[in-house]
């Protein structure tokens, strides 16, 4: 990836391991988000751990490296979108079953990747929405400046 | 080693972390010992058997140290030295002491460690892998049995990133209406 900011960050050596480590953690956190039905963990932590892949990036390469290829506005419209959907899941089950929220793709086989129902989907959303969040509130707490005077 | 021991262990260096916390004069310090606090609480969970509650806790809090840092760190904080009243202090000791003093009374009430009152968890560990198809129990209670709770927790968090957003943005709606 051609690196238009080659100033800005850390040194060469974090920036090198930063290659290798970066998607390692953004894998295990959709891994976790898929999984969340099967193993610990679940939509918020895997949310967080794909956050953190962000910020990774962030404090290695800059955050103008990070945004050239991520926009903000982007990000701001997946997290409303996520929020819409989970809200827009629960009407859903309302006009399927008659209540908010129910279950309304069935159980599917217990112990594979394919069940439960809504849960892998709601999964998803969550950590679209708390990913994309807190990124942007690292980013907007983190590149702050107060004003003089 | 039973758990018990190793909890007292954790406990016990999480209150000394939140002491030194405040005590510490270097803001970088005390954020790391704030980092010891959270950290502790993720081990005290991974102890009693929680290891959804420990992973998020973990996550969470080297996030929160990561933000702490990069916002506060360098900034020119003046750190100023507390003075203590003497009729102050002694107010606190008071009321902090009768606190003490009345939980002794009330946590004497509370079940025993591992007899919960509620009984609904038997139900839910006997009945959800049948009736939400979910191995993961902890995710079955919080998205199929409470999912208004993660309804909610969703609405918290967003109206939190909306006051973030809406606390740092460079300009605000008026300034650009006059411009």
């Amino acid at each position: 990836m051609q690196n238009n900011f080659p100033n800005e960050g850390m040194s060469v050596i974090v920036k090198t391991i930063t290659r290798f480590t970066v998607w390692l953690i953004f894998l295990y956190g959709l891994y976790i988000v898929i999984h969340g039905h099967l193993s610990p963990g679940g939509g918020f932590a895997g949310g967080v751990i794909v956050a953190l892949s962000y910020v990774h990036l962030t404090l290695a390469y800059g955050k103008n490296f990070v945004l050239e290829r991520v926009d903000k506005f982007a990000m701001n419209s997946l997290e409303a979108i996520a929020a819409i959907l989970i809200v827009l899941t629960g009407i859903v089950g309302l006009y399927i079953t008659g209540y908010f929220f129910a279950n309304f793709m069935g159980v599917g086989k217990l112990y594979t990747l394919l069940s439960a129902g809504y849960i892998p989907m709601l999964n998803i959303f969550i950590c679209v929405k708390v990913g994309m969040g807190l990124y942007l509130v690292f980013y907007y707490l983190a590149s702050f400046k107060p004003k003089e005077g | 080693m039973p758990v018990d021991i190793w909890l007292y262990f954790i406990l016990g260096f999480m209150i000394i972390g939140s002491i030194a916390c405040l005590e510490i004069k270097n803001i970088l310090s005390s954020i790391i010992t704030i980092g010891v606090v959270g950290l502790g609480l993720s081990l005290a969970f991974l102890f009693l058997g929680a290891p959804d509650l420990a992973l998020v806790q973990f996550v969470f809090e080297i996030l929160c140290m990561i933000i702490l840092i990069r916002a506060f760190a360098k900034r020119s904080i003046e750190v100023r030295a507390l003075r203590r009243d003497v009729p102050e202090t002694i107010i606190a000791i008071v009321i902090l002491a009768s606190i003490f003093v009345l939980s002794i009374f009330a946590f004497k009430d509370l079940p025993s460690f591992g007899k919960p009152i509620v009984r609904v968890a038997e139900r839910y560990l006997a009945q959800a892998g049948v009736e939400t198809g979910s191995q993961n129990i902890i995710t079955a209670v919080i998205l199929n049995y409470r999912v208004y709770d993660t309804l909610g927790e969703v609405t918290v968090l967003f109206t939190a990133i909306l006051g973030t957003f809406t606390i740092l943005r460079k300009t605000g709606r008026k300034k650009r209406h006059a411009e």
